[in-house]
């Protein structure tokens, strides 16, 4: 397919907010309740019930809008979104619709290839989560009847729209990988998309080359509620495809909603957006306008934790590779498990090289987290120490790893278990080595010839001798010292 | 002693308090004249003699020193039936709600039941306090006491119809634009809209969210000013109440300078009502106050203006009455013919045809044209007060251009009926304090004098509407319930 055309992309990220309550009611916002038993008239939209802003959502949405380099108005304030639909009790969503919380902020992406790229951040605000239907029959089309859950109404949310400048599916990506992580080291939301804390609709044009009307007027489709990173991502790989062949056939983009189906991989449409509602926005009558003072704000920057730019810097700096480093940043447990195992072992690299690859594997393996791994990082910690004072080999230490997450034992606890501890007697390996010696001449004769391999054959019989537990460097260091000695003289 | 239903809400209270009077024998008096008389004028959606007769002697069980500590102890009140209750149905005069039972009280309910004062039913009102005349209640209209082929004015107009008729001393009602005031000048009684925001709407089915208030309905100003004193103040359950203002205290000059609007005394009123307010500003001069012609020059934009704010707001606040979660709820169909045929069937023409004029004044393309401009009316109209009131202390005008008119008279022209509250909206779009207090009789028909006064001045407002009480004659009784 030629190239003539641009794409165009630009995310509305949902993020539901980490607070005890509700936005506007003091119900539990926790997820995973009975049906309904987080609800209260006023979540429930009864009569004569009105609206109380829960400041710590604000104290998030804030602490969000600064992390992610907006500007936050001194001044907004909450209008009413209307639609029927019986998730929403009122049948108005309290949103924020043209003066919203912050504006003008950017999240930085790198793609593999090239420098790091701004991607504008148009607008976060706050508004409430509707409830949720469940539909009873298999599909909603042959559903016998709906039940209401309304424990997730009034849930606080910060919808974050960029600007369209993402440019391809692997663009949206690292975005959203970037814009997860940033809110992970705020600890503002779950961030879980399959519970639907963090949810991502997608905007997709072409642009064909050479185009110069507004972004505005191409045809756009949005791709509605993407359950993971994954899937927005190919959600818009099938979507760009779809509408190149549409254009290479002279056929008209239809503005249109469209869903993705995970299992085929495809989008399907939803709705045309020429029957898209009119919302009637008018100003939210029972809240004043939310008013914030820039030394608050100024406090609330003042308490940002590091986030990912500043973490990758300070990583490569203590001579990280950057890969590694952006492995550790993009997910914050395991850098918090990384900083506390850093802070007690001074090797940074050896850290990161068992974190990365023995740590990562079992975790994963296990179905575990960095934050809730059965070997934690003091428990690696007390494992590296023992190889670095000598007494199990690195090659044992995998061993022990495996069973410290097995059974939950303490690394020396293993050690003495398993009677593993390495032979650092020179004595005893000595008296071993002469012995392999005596039974490989010819070995001996390829090594002086100049075989490199043959000595490390010799090792390997020394350590199946010692059952592994021999230090291999002084193994490796006998048998040179006995073949040059014992050896040299007779040839 | 005078009969127990001819006493106000002060005077029950000092008796009950000095231990002469129990509160059963008040509660009982006054469920008798309910009983006699609540057919004729059906002011009542809902009596619970049984709960007030139980509540009664809960206040007889206490001692003389607690019933003193609690300034509503004994006394008997009615609540407009669009302020929720968790012991009675509430049913905002509307089919839609069905068999409502709301699940909490309104926060002017709590502060009721703290002071003591026992609940004793609901009241009519125009459906969702949409109306003048009390005529669009879904269940009954209500009929005025001097008069009962007349209307008592609404929305209020049971509350007004209950206290005229000494079923009860006190009642609650919500004023919109006038809703208390305007039905409180048709009955002859006292009825006043506090500043916005110093009577939580906690609790008030919303009808108007920028412009709804609670107020107090009683026969004498000392009891409006006992039962603002109760159910005032700051509520953390209303993000609109205003916290931590002291009223001003008001200069003890006895002296003041009272603001005539222009607009407000031209031509459409009726000659009895002028000839009943000249009186009543005679007796003001008398007191020795000066009387000024002022001017409030939006006055003419503020009904356009009125109606495009409050049916905006109502075509939103009536949404959550969809047939889902409560209320009455319409059978057959899919989800979309389940909310028409609810909402169809569910609402009357008068609520219907605001939701209709508000949903068109929010739509997209014609929201600047109507919504906004009414707003940007709004503030030239608060501009308006604010200036007068750099001049003039209070500001008098006639509650309403006539006096209450016969039922049925205004249902066919919806613009006439919106037309009568010329002289009330404005306090409401302005946030300011109005009341209105009976200033004499024209054609055997009450007629009210409003004062208005600036934000936050309400107990100066009743103070300053007391001082003209002592000197206009008493009101005669309603002629359709002496007996
Ligand atoms: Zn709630």
């Amino acid at each position: 397919m030629s190239r003539d055309y641009e794409v165009i992309v630009g995310l509305e990220v949902h993020v539901e907010l980490k607070t005890a309550t509700k936005l506007f009611c003091g119900c539990e916002a926790a997820f995973g309740a009975d049906p309904n038993s987080h609800t209260c008239p006023v979540c429930l939209g009864m009569p004569g019930v009105l609206p109380v802003l829960n400041r710590e959502a604000i104290h998030l949405a804030v602490r969000s809008a600064l992390a992610l380099n907006c500007e936050v108005r001194p001044f907004s304030k909450f209008d009413r979104k209307q639609y029927f639909y019986p998730d929403l009790p009122k049948a108005y969503q309290i949103s924020q619709f043209d003066e919203p919380l912050a504006e003008y902020g950017w999240v930085t992406i790198r793609p593999a290839s090239g420098e790091g790229r701004r991607i504008g951040i148009r607008r976060i605000h706050v508004e409430e989560d509707a409830g949720k239907l469940n539909h009873l029959g298999q599909r909603l089309g042959d559903a016998t009847g709906s039940l209401v859950d309304l424990n997730r109404a009034g849930v606080p949310l910060i919808e974050i729209v960029s600007e369209p400048d993402l440019r391809s599916a692997e663009e949206a990506r690292l975005y959203l990988t970037e814009l997860r992580a940033i809110l992970s080291y705020l600890d503002v939301s779950d961030l879980r998309m399959e519970e639907g804390s963090m949810r991502c609709d997608a905007n997709v044009s072409l642009r064909p080359v050479g185009y110069e009307g507004a972004l505005e007027d191409l045809s756009r489709v949005e791709i509605k509620n993407v359950n993971s990173i994954r899937n927005v991502q190919r959600g818009i790989e099938y979507e760009v495809e779809r509408q190149a062949e549409m254009l290479l056939r002279g056929e008209r983009i239809v503005k249109e909603t469209r869903g993705f189906d995970d299992a085929t991989g495809r989008t399907y449409s939803q709705r045309s957006k020429e029957e898209a509602n009119d919302y009637r926005y008018f100003p939210e009558p029972d809240l004043p306008p939310l008013v914030l003072s820039a030394e608050w704000i100024e406090s609330v920057r003042q308490a940002l934790p590091a986030l990912p730019d500043a973490i990758r810097e300070a990583l490569v700096s203590r001579g990280i590779p950057p890969k590694d480093a952006e492995v550790l940043v993009l997910d914050r447990e395991a850098y918090q498990y990384w900083l506390q195992a850093t802070e007690r072992f001074e090797d940074d690299r050896l850290v990161t090289n068992w974190m990365l690859s023995d740590v990562a594997r079992l975790i994963n393996a296990r179905g575990e987290s960095y934050a809730k791994a059965a070997v934690g990082p003091d428990g690696l910690v007390e494992l590296l120490e023992l190889i670095g004072s000598g007494k199990i080999s690195g090659r044992m230490a995998k061993e022990v790893l495996e069973a410290m997450f097995e059974t939950g034992k303490r690394a020396e606890e293993v050690v003495k278990e398993k009677g593993m501890s390495q032979i650092t007697d020179e004595g005893a390996i000595r008296s071993i080595v002469e012995e392999v010696l005596k039974q490989h001449p010819a070995v001996i004769q390829d090594y002086l010839s100049g075989k490199e391999k043959a000595l490390a054959f010799l090792v390997g019989q020394v350590m199946k001798q010692t059952r592994g537990q021999a230090k291999p460097d002084l193994v490796n260091q006998l048998l040179k010292d006995v073949i040059h000695h014992d050896y040299n003289t007779a040839q | 002693m005078s009969e127990l239903w001819a006493m106000d809400a002060y005077a029950l209270h000092e008796q009950f308090a000095s231990g002469a009077i129990s509160a059963e024998a008040i509660v009982k008096a006054h469920l008798d004249r309910i009983q006699a008389w609540d057919s004729t004028i059906g002011a009542f959606l809902f009596v619970d003699a049984e709960g007030a007769l139980r509540r009664a002697r809960e206040e007889d069980a206490w001692t003389l020193d607690e019933r003193r500590r609690r300034p509503l102890s004994g006394v008997p009140v009615a609540l407009k039936d669009n302020i929720v209750t968790r012991h009675m149905p509430t049913t905002a005069g509307s089919k839609i709600l069905g068999a409502f039972l709301s699940p909490y009280d309104a926060t002017v309910v709590d502060k009721l039941m703290d002071a003591g004062a026992i609940l004793i039913g609901k009241t009519n009102l125009d459906e969702f306090a949409m109306g003048s005349s009390t005529e669009h209640s879904a269940f009954h209209p209500t009929r005025n006491p001097w008069d009962a082929t007349r209307v008592p004015g609404g929305s209020s107009g049971g509350s007004a119809a209950a206290v005229a008729a000494r079923m009860v001393p006190v009642a609650l009602g919500s004023d919109t634009g006038g809703s208390i005031r305007q039905p409180a000048s048709y009955c002859g009684v006292v009825g006043m809209k506090p500043t916005y925001g110093r009577v939580s709407r906690y609790g008030l089915i919303a009808f108007a969210s920028s412009l709804d208030q609670i107020g107090p309905m009683t026969r004498s100003l000392r009891d409006s000013r006992l039962v603002y004193g109760v159910i005032h103040g700051s509520d953390p359950h209303d993000s609109t109440s205003l916290t931590n203002v002291a009223e001003p205290i008001p200069s003890q000059e006895q002296r003041w300078r009272i603001g005539l609007p222009r607009e407000f005394f031209g031509d459409g009123m009726d000659d009895g009502v002028r000839r009943v307010i000249d009186q009543a500003l005679e007796s003001l001069q008398g007191l020795g106050h000066e009387l000024v012609e002022i001017s409030l020059p939006h006055t003419d934009y503020a009904i356009a203006a009125y109606y495009l704010i409050a049916p905006a707001e109502a075509s939103s606040n009536l949404s959550r009455y969809d047939g889902v979660r409560y209320g009455m709820r319409a059978s057959g169909g899919d989800l979309l013919n389940m909310y028409e045929t609810t909402r169809d069937e569910g609402f009357g023409d008068e609520v219907k045809r605001r939701v209709l004029l508000g949903t068109h004044a929010l739509s997209a393309g014609y929201y600047d044209a109507y919504y906004l401009t009414a707003q940007k009316v709004r503030t030239r109209i608060r501009e308006d007060f604010d200036q007068a009131f750099q001049t003039v202390d209070y500001i008098v005008t006639p509650t309403t251009p006539d006096t209450a008119f016969v039922l049925g008279a205004r249902s066919d022209d919806p613009i006439k009926m919106y037309l009568g509250d010329i002289f009330t909206v404005t306090a409401n779009l302005a946030g300011i304090p109005g009341l209105s207090m009976p200033a004499g009789l024209a054609a055997g028909l009450p007629v009210g004098l409003q004062w208005l006064a600036p934000p936050l001045f309400d107990a100066a407002l009743l103070d300053a509407a007391e001082t003209l009480e002592r000197v206009l004659q008493p009101m005669p009784w309603p002629e359709e319930v002496k007996a």
